[in-house]
């Protein structure tokens, strides 16, 4: 699929699939299409060229179906001010047509699936920041769709917060749900997510397992090590020789075996250098530098 | 850009408005009856004295279905400029809306809907308080009563129009100096319109407002009238046109 806005493209050909019942993670910078992508996905925003099917059906020829069929949390805070907690979720089960008893029912389990049984009645600009988004998690899942999709899920939460978020993702996952996130914490890709798609300037870079992705792009270990000049730099990128990225002063000495890439390092440094594991980060790091150039 | 018809999906639209209205019930109805009131009072009975009788009516009674007619007209125009621009631009309700199966036509005529019931609750109260003054005849609520409706309606259609338009917040200013303004004082509210010179009495057949005070005003004193027809469709024109082209700029607005 192709998205253009005002004539510039925010989403480049773009091309996936997702499973059911997976969480798959797109992650990427601000301005990365991420966000553009769910839109076209929840028939927000019309796709310039291409199609997206969402259970069979496509975004262009049944939006209303889709929509019906799946639960939608934004990245802004779009919960409804006049209303409290159990309004808020109550006014928008009924735009899904749910009947007054089903929705009384769903949102009983919500409220308490999300701990906020006691804030049901609190005007929802008394919530805290944590339990805003929880409750917007929660009215994405009013119509208890099969597919979740959750854009940003955690940007601007606390830690606690946060982790809070994460596990409730993980029951949903393992209640069998569909869902999709974007993110533009590696952590959280690496926490939630099975499958991802790492996404820069509009385009997808590689998509794969956290762990396939790492060992494809970087490898399991990493020496990273503070170069003060490019002199130094060069000398020792031709010294280790193999799989070596350069941002900026540092230098990223990449391997699978950690002693052997410990002891390349320290031979052709002189110094002793300590050699980690890698995360989707070096992934991130690596990819978004071949892009550069 | 494809346009569809409306559904009845709007009702969702109009319910959550009733949801947050009834919250505030009392005191969103004392405004109804107050201003209204106060121009009846001071001017009807104040200064009708100096004005004497128009057309054979006291001025009160001149007076009072005009009122009723151009506070349904700022009911509705306020419902659907400044209330639904916050909703629309503050606070996201629409945007939270666009991902359930409710679109952008369902939402334009809920607000639309839900604007005109605004006018009909005004309309109501202040009926209310000039058949108790003796200003209006009870069973002219027949037609009274749904011509509000159609004014609120057409005056929904017509503010959801510049809703669409407006950059921010501040420009609905424009609305209301250039289009309510002068159809409060020219649509023959305060005097009759035949009263007004030539060219200005022709645009003043132009403004919405002059069409349903033509058919309030005979019909609050008993006087009713085929022509009541004509004006009428003249409304339901008028709020055809602003509310097709009020969805497609909406939908140009908020679909990106």
């Amino acid at each position: 699929m192709v998205k253009e806005y005002n004539g510039l493209t925010a989403v480049d050909n773009v091309d996936f699939t997702i499973e059911r019942k997976e969480c798959f993670g797109f992650l990427g910078p601000n301005g990365a299409g991420k966000s553009t992508i769910m839109k076209m996905i929840y028939c927000r925003s019309p796709i310039t060229r291409g199609d997206i099917q969402v259970n069979g059906f496509s975004v262009k020829l049944d939006p209303r179906k889709i929509k019906a069929m799946i639960g939608v949390a934004t990245q802004d805070d779009n919960l409804d001010r006049d209303l409290t907690v159990w309004e808020n979720l109550y006014v928008y089960a009924s735009y899904f047509d749910l009947q007054r008893s089903t929705s009384i029912r769903q949102i009983a389990k919500l409220l308490s699936f999300f701990d906020l049984t006691d804030k049901a009645d609190m005007p929802v600009d008394e919530l805290s920041g944590g339990m805003r988004r929880k409750l917007i998690v929660a009215r994405a899942l009013i119509n208890n769709p099969d597919l979740l999709i959750l854009d940003e899920p955690t940007t601007g939460l606390d830690p606690q917060a946060r982790r809070q978020i994460w596990d409730t993702v993980i029951d949903l996952k393992s209640k069998g749900k569909t869902i999709i996130l974007t993110t533009h914490y590696m952590d959280e890709a690496q926490e939630l997510c099975d499958r991802i798609a790492v996404m820069l300037g509009g385009r997808i870079l590689e998509s794969g397992s956290p762990s396939d992705l790492i060992e494809r792009v970087v490898g399991t270990s990493v020496c990273e090590m503070y170069t003060p000049s490019k002199e130094e730099a060069s000398s020792i990128r031709d010294k280790v020789g193999g799989s070596v990225e350069q941002f900026g002063s540092r230098l990223y000495i990449y391997g699978n075996d950690a002693e052997v890439l410990r002891e390349k390092c320290e031979a052709a440094t002189g110094q002793r250098h300590n050699v980690r594991e890698t995360s989707l980060e070096d992934v991130f790091l690596r990819l978004t530098r071949r892009r550069l150039k | 850009m494809i346009m569809e018809l409306p559904t009845r999906r709007s009702l969702h639209i109009w319910n959550r408005n009733y949801e947050v209205f009834k919250k505030f019930l009392v005191t969103s109805i004392l405004p109804y009856f107050a201003e209204p009131l106060l121009f009846i009072m001071a001017l009807g009975y104040g200064l009708g004295l100096f004005v004497g009788e128009i057309g054979g009516m006291s001025y009160a009674q001149f007076l009072a279905p005009g009122i009723l007619s151009s506070s349904a007209m700022f009911a509705a125009s306020y419902e659907c400029t400044y209330s639904t621009f916050v909703r629309m631009n503050f606070q996201k309700t629409f945007d939270a809306i666009l991902s359930t199966p409710v679109m952008v036509e369902d939402i334009v005529f809920g607000e639309m809907l839900w604007g005109a019931t605004k006018s009909l609750i005004s309309g109501a109260c202040i009926f209310a308080v000039i058949f108790l003054l003796g200003l209006a005849r009870p069973e002219s609520a027949l037609i009274i009563l749904p011509t509000i409706l159609l004014l609120g309606l057409m005056f929904a259609s017509l503010s959801m129009l510049f809703t669409s338009i407006v950059p921010t917040i501040d420009s609905f200013n424009y609305y209301f100096t250039l289009m309510v303004s002068p159809m409060f004082l020219l649509s023959g509210v305060f005097f009759p319109t035949d009263s007004l010179p030539g060219l200005v009495r022709q645009l003043a057949w132009l403004l919405p407002l002059t069409h349903a005070v033509n058919i309030i005003r005979p019909a609050a004193t008993g006087h009713y009238s085929w022509t009541f027809a004509t004006d009428g469709s003249w409304m339901v024109a008028v709020t055809i046109i602003c509310m097709t082209i009020s969805t497609f700029l909406m939908k140009k607005r908020l679909i990106q």
